[in-house]
C-alpha cells in the first residue's frame, strides 16, 4: 500500500508533462516519464537486416541501443540529419530505444482537460497518436509509444514463430 | 526468522546432504561403513537434526533422528550384520526428502512435508537389524554407551574439558548464535529468580531437541536465562544428560512463581518438573559471570559447527572450544555471493574495452610514443592477468557435477537390473561456474542414456564375450581454449539402422540417405522426439532430454558430437570454450561497417589470386583450398552494404572453420585482433533480425560498435 501510494505520487509529479519535439512541420509530445535521456545525432553501426526505419544501434557510454528514424517509421520520406537532430532515448517496458527526431523543443504541462482524442480516420496513420494536446493556437500531437514499440513488436515476434519450426526442421 | 540465517541454513545442509550421498554410495561400493563413513554419517545427521530444529524444521529434524539412530547403533554395537545396500537407500532416502525440503525452502516455502512414513519405516528397520544381530530391539543405547564411560558425561559444564575438534572455519558465513545466555542482556534485573529441572517422559527421543525447544519458548519471557548442559545441540552427550539429570534452567523474569510454573508446564512430554524460586543469583548453583558470559558470546559469534570435523570417537564431554582455533587456520576460505563475481567481472570486461579507448585512441594516431606504448603495454598484461585472476575465481572443478552421475548409475542399474560401474577421470578440471551449472543436465541425460540403451543386460554383455559389468568413463580435459568432456560406454553403440529408419519415420532426413556421414546419422539422436526405444522407461525413451543437451550447450557455445562402434560402445563428445563472456577476435572492415569473428573459427586469411574463385552454373561461388572445395561468401552481398570492395584480389578472404566444414567469407580489410566483451544484440533489433549470423556486438577501441559474427550460423546458412 505505502509503496502504491509512492509510486502514485512519483508519477503525479510527471503526470501531463511531455517532452515536445518537431518532425517535420508538427508538434509532437512523448511522456516525459518514459524519456531516459536527449543525445545529439552520433555514428550509427548499421544493422542487416532490419526494417528501413531502424537506422542501427548506438554505443551510448557502453549500452548499445537501437535507434528509429521517426520520420522513416511514419512512413514519411527521410530527412537529412543536421545539428538540430536529436536521439531522445526512452524507456518502453525495459528496452532502451532512441528515437531520432529533428529537434527537441520543451518540456510542456498539458492539463489532461487539454486533451482530446484523434478523430477515427481510416486512411491515417493515427494509431500511434494517443491523443492530441492543445496548447494555445497550436497543437501537439501526443505519442503512444506503447504502441509504437511493444505492439508492433509483438508483430514482428508472431511473424517470426511463424516461420521458425520450417527452419529448426532443416 | 532472519532471512540470512535461513540462507545460511540452506546452503550448509544442502552441502551435508551431498557429502552424506557421496558417502552413502562409496560405503555400498565398498560393501559395507568404514568406521569412518559411519562416524561422518552420522555427524551430518546429527549436525542436521540440530540446525533443523533450531530453524523448527521438525520433520527434517525427526527424519534426521532416525537415520541417525542407525549409524548410531552401528557405531555403537558394531553388529556383524549390515546391509549396506538398503542402509543406503534408507540414506538416500533421507536425502532426497532433505533435498526437496530444502528446494522448497530456498523458493519461499516453509518444509512441513510430512516424513512420518521415511521415519517408521527407517524405525522398522532398525529394529528388524537389531534382532537380527540378536540385540534387544528396545535397548537403549545412549543408556549403554553411558554406561561406559560413566562419570564422564556430568553436569560439569562449569569446568568444561578442553574439546579436542578441529575446527575448521569459514569467514563470510556468518552462522547464527544460539541463543546464548548473553543474549537475554541485562544481569538479574527481574523481580524473581527461579531455578528449575525439567524431565522428560522415558522415551521421547531427542532430549536434546526438545530442551532447545524450551529455551526457544522462554527466552522470550524471561530476563536472563542460563540452563545445563550449557551446549545442548552441540553437545553429543546432552542428550544423556537430559535423560539422567534433568535439563536444569536458571532464569530471572517479571513472572511469579504459577506463572513461571505454568509456562514450563506446557513443555511437550513433560514429565516430572522442579521448580522454586530464590531470593538471589547467589543462591543458585549455577550463574555465570560477567566474564563468563562473554567468553560464552564470544564463542558464539563463531561459527559453531565445524563443516565437517574429523570424528574422534568416544568424544569427551564437550566444553569450551580452543580460544587458539579462532584465528589460525580459519581464513583460507571465504563465501562469495555469485553475483559479486559476475559484477566484477563485468566491470573487467568494461576495462578491456576502456584500455583499448586508451591504448587504440584516434588521437593518437601518427604520434611517436615509446613511453606511452611501454606503459600500454604494461597495462596490457596487467589487465590480461587480472581478467584471468577473476576468470580463475569462477572456476570451479567438474567434480561435484561429476560425482552426481554415481547416483544416476546407481539408481538405474538397480531399477534396470543391469550392472554399470562410473569411471570418473579428470574430475578435477575447472570450468566456469556457469558452465558447471548449466552442464549438469546435459550429462545426466547423456549418462541415462548410455546406462539404458547402450549397456547391455549383464546376460547378454556375457553372450558378446564382455565382462559382466559395463563400464561408463566420464571424463573431462582442458583442450586449447577448450573444455572437452567425454562420456564413453562399452554397451552395445548406436543402432545406425534403427535410428535411420526412425528419422525416415520422423521426417527429418536432411539429404539422400547414401550422403549422410555416420556422424550425422548419429546427430539424428538429438532432435527433438527422437527416441528408438520401443518402450518407454522411468528414464528414457520419451524422446525429451536428448534435444534438451543439445540446446544447453549450444546456449553454452559448445557443440556435442557422437561416435560410436556397433558391439563396442559409444562415445559423446561435449566441447565448450572454457570462457564465455571475453573472446578473442578478428575485426574486419566492409565498406563502412566492422564486423569481429571470433579468432578460434578462423583457420587462415588470405588475398585470393586472380581467378581462383569460381561459380557454379547456380551462381554458387567457391574455391578450391588444399584440395577442398569450400563454399565463399561475400560479406557486403549477405548484409547488403554499399561502399564495399567487390573484386576479391583487392580484399581479403578469411577461410572460417565451423560445424566439421570450411567456407570462406570476403572482407574488405584485417582491421587486427582484439580482446573483445560480447554484449547481447539490444533485443528490439534481434527480434527484428532473421537468420543472420550475427550473434551479438561489441564495442572496439575508438568507440564505435562491430557486429559478431558466428561462424556456426552463417555455416548453416550457408550449408542449408
Amino acid at each position: 500500500m505505502e509503496d502504491d501510494k509512492l509510486l502514485m505520487e512519483d508519477e503525479d509529479t510527471q503526470k501531463d508533462k511531455y517532452l515536445t519535439f518537431t518532425l517535420g512541420n508538427e508538434v509532437y509530445g512523448i511522456d516525459i516519464k518514459v524519456v531516459i535521456e536527449i543525445i545529439g545525432i552520433q555514428k550509427i553501426t548499421v544493422v542487416p537486416e532490419v526494417p528501413e526505419y531502424v537506422k542501427g544501434i548506438i554505443n551510448l557510454r557502453g549500452k548499445i541501443i537501437p535507434v528509429v528514424d521517426m520520420h522513416l517509421r511514419f512512413k514519411r520520406p527521410g530527412k537529412e540529419y543536421t545539428d538540430r537532430t536529436c536521439v531522445i532515448v526512452i524507456d518502453v517496458n525495459d528496452v532502451l530505444i532512441g528515437l531520432i527526431v529533428d529537434g527537441v523543443s520543451e518540456v510542456l504541462t498539458i492539463p489532461e482537460k487539454n486533451v482530446v482524442p484523434p478523430p477515427e480516420l481510416k486512411a491515417s496513420q493515427n494509431k500511434y497518436i494517443r491523443s492530441i494536446g492543445k496548447i494555445g493556437e497550436g497543437v501537439v500531437l501526443l505519442l503512444d509509444w506503447m504502441k509504437l514499440f511493444s505492439e508492433d513488436d509483438q508483430s514482428l515476434f508472431d511473424d517470426m514463430s511463424g516461420e521458425e519450426p520450417s527452419e529448426e526442421a532443416t | 526468522m532472519a532471512e540470512p540465517m535461513v540462507e545460511v541454513f540452506i546452503f550448509e545442509t544442502r552441502q551435508f546432504l551431498e557429502q552424506l550421498e557421496q558417502i552413502a554410495l562409496g560405503s555400498e561400493e565398498q560393501g559395507g561403513f568404514s568406521e569412518e563413513d559411519v562416524n561422518e554419517i552420522f555427524r551430518a545427521m546429527h549436525t542436521i537434526k540440530g540446525s533443523a530444529a533450531m530453524m523448527m524444521f521438525d520433520q527434517v529434524s525427526t527424519l534426521a533422528h532416525s537415520v541417525e539412530d542407525i549409524f548410531f547403533y552401528i557405531r555403537e554395537l558394531k553388529p556383524a550384520k549390515v546391509d549396506a545396500t538398503a542402509i543406503t537407500d534408507i540414506v538416500l532416502n533421507a536425502v532426497d526428502f532433505m533435498r526437496i525440503e530444502m528446494d522448497k525452502l530456498d523458493a519461499g516455502g516453509t518444509p512441513d512435508m510430512s516424513s512420518e512414513e521415511l521415519r517408521n519405516y527407517t524405525k522398522d528397520f532398525l529394529r528388524n537389524m537389531k534382532l537380527d544381530n540378536g540385540h534387544d530391539p528396545d535397548i537403549d543405547l545412549r543408556k549403554a554407551k553411558n554406561a561406559k564411560k560413566a562419570g564422564e558425561a556430568g553436569g560439569d559444564a562449569a569446568a568444561p574439558a578442553p574439546e579436542p575438534e578441529k575446527k575448521q572455519y569459514y569467514i563470510g558465513a556468518a552462522k547464527p548464535a544460539t541463543p546464548a545466555p548473553a543474549a537475554t542482556g541485562a544481569t538479574s534485573g527481574g523481580q524473581h529468580i527461579f531455578e528449575a529441572t525439567v524431565f522428560f517422559q522415558q522415551g521421547c527421543e531427542m532430549e536434546e531437541v526438545r530442551a532447545f525447544g524450551v529455551v526457544n519458548s522462554l527466552k522470550e519471557k524471561v530476563k536472563e536465562l542460563h540452563y545445563l548442559p550449557e551446549k545442548i545441540l552441540e553437545d553429543e552427550s546432552a542428550t544423556d544428560t537430559i535423560r539422567n539429570m534433568g535439563f536444569r534452567l536458571f532464569f530471572t523474569t517479571d513472572m511469579n512463581f504459577d506463572e513461571a510454573k505454568a509456562e514450563l508446564d506446557q513443555t511437550i512430554f513433560l514429565d516430572r518438573l522442579e521448580i522454586k524460586e530464590v531470593a538471589s543469583v547467589a543462591e543458585l548453583e549455577y550463574w555465570p559471570s560477567q566474564e563468563t558470559i562473554a567468553i560464552t558470546a564470544l564463542e558464539n559469534s563463531e561459527p559453531i559447527k565445524p563443516a565437517m570435523p574429523p570424528v574422534q570417537r568416544d568424544l569427551p564431554p564437550a566444553g569450551r572450544k580452543p580460544a587458539s582455533a579462532k584465528g589460525g587456520d580459519g581464513a583460507q576460505m571465504i563465501t562469495v555471493r555469485v553475483d559479486k563475481l559476475d559484477k566484477l567481472m563485468d566491470l573487467v570486461g568494461e576495462m578491456v574495452i576502456a584500455e583499448a579507448m586508451v591504448t587504440q585512441n584516434p588521437d593518437l594516431k601518427g604520434m611517436e610514443l615509446d613511453n606511452f606504448a611501454k606503459a600500454a603495454r604494461q597495462l596490457h598484461k596487467i589487465n590480461g592477468e587480472l581478467q584471468d585472476s577473476v576468470m580463475a575465481l569462477r572456476m570451479v572443478p567438474l567434480e561435484g557435477t561429476f560425482k552426481k552421475m554415481n547416483r544416476i548409475v546407481r539408481d538405474m542399474t538397480k531399477k534396470l537390473g543391469k550392472k554399470a560401474r562410473l569411471v570418473l577421470v579428470g574430475e578435477s578440471t575447472e570450468v566456469d561456474k556457469n558452465i558447471n551449472e548449466h552442464i549438469s543436465d546435459p550429462l545426466m541425460h547423456i549418462v541415462r542414456n548410455s546406462v539404458d540403451h547402450g549397456i547391455e543386460m549383464p546376460e547378454v554383455r556375457v553372450e558378446a564375450g564382455k565382462e559382466e559389468t559395463g563400464t561408463v568413463i566420464l571424463s573431462a580435459e582442458n583442450a586449447g581454449g577448450e573444455v572437452v568432456i567425454k562420456i564413453k560406454d562399452d554397451g552395445g553403440g548406436l543402432n545406425k539402422e534403427k535410428i535411420l529408419e526412425r528419422a525416415r519415420k520422423n521426417g527429418i532426413l536432411t539429404k539422400p540417405e547414401s550422403e549422410l556421414t555416420d556422424r550425422e546419422i548419429y546427430s539424428f539422436i538429438f532432435a527433438p522426439g527422437f527416441s528408438t526405444k520401443e518402450a518407454v522407461t522411468e528414464f528414457s525413451g520419451r524422446g525429451v532430454g536428448m534435444d534438451v543437451v543439445v540446446s544447453n550447450i549450444k546456449s553454452l557455445g559448445g557443440k556435442v558430437i557422437v561416435d560410436s562402434e556397433p558391439g563396442l560402445g559409444s562415445t559423446t563428445t561435449i566441447k565448450i570454450p572454457l570462457t564465455l563472456a571475453i573472446i578473442e577476435g578478428m575485426s574486419v572492415s566492409v565498406g563502412g561497417s566492422r564486423f569481429t569473428i571470433p579468432i578460434n573459427y578462423i583457420s587462415r586469411s588470405f588475398r585470393p589470386d586472380e581467378g581462383a574463385i569460381f561459380r557454379d552454373p547456380d551462381g554458387s561461388e567457391m574455391i578450391m583450398v588444399q584440395g577442398t572445395c569450400c563454399p565463399v561468401v561475400r560479406l557486403y552481398d549477405m548484409y547488403n552494404i554499399p561502399d564495399a570492395i567487390h573484386e576479391p584480389t583487392k580484399g581479403i578472404l578469411l577461410l572460417l572453420e565451423a560445424g566439421d566444414a570450411r567456407f570462406g567469407v570476403l572482407a574488405d580489410e584485417l582491421l587486427g585482433v582484439q580482446e573483445i566483451v560480447v554484449k547481447p544484440v539490444p533485443k528490439y533489433i534481434s527480434r527484428m533480425m532473421k537468420t543472420t549470423g550475427i550473434s551479438g556486438c561489441t564495442l572496439l577501441g575508438d568507440g564505435s560498435i562491430s557486429l559478431i559474427i558466428d561462424p556456426q550460423q552463417v555455416h548453416n546458412i550457408i550449408f542449408d
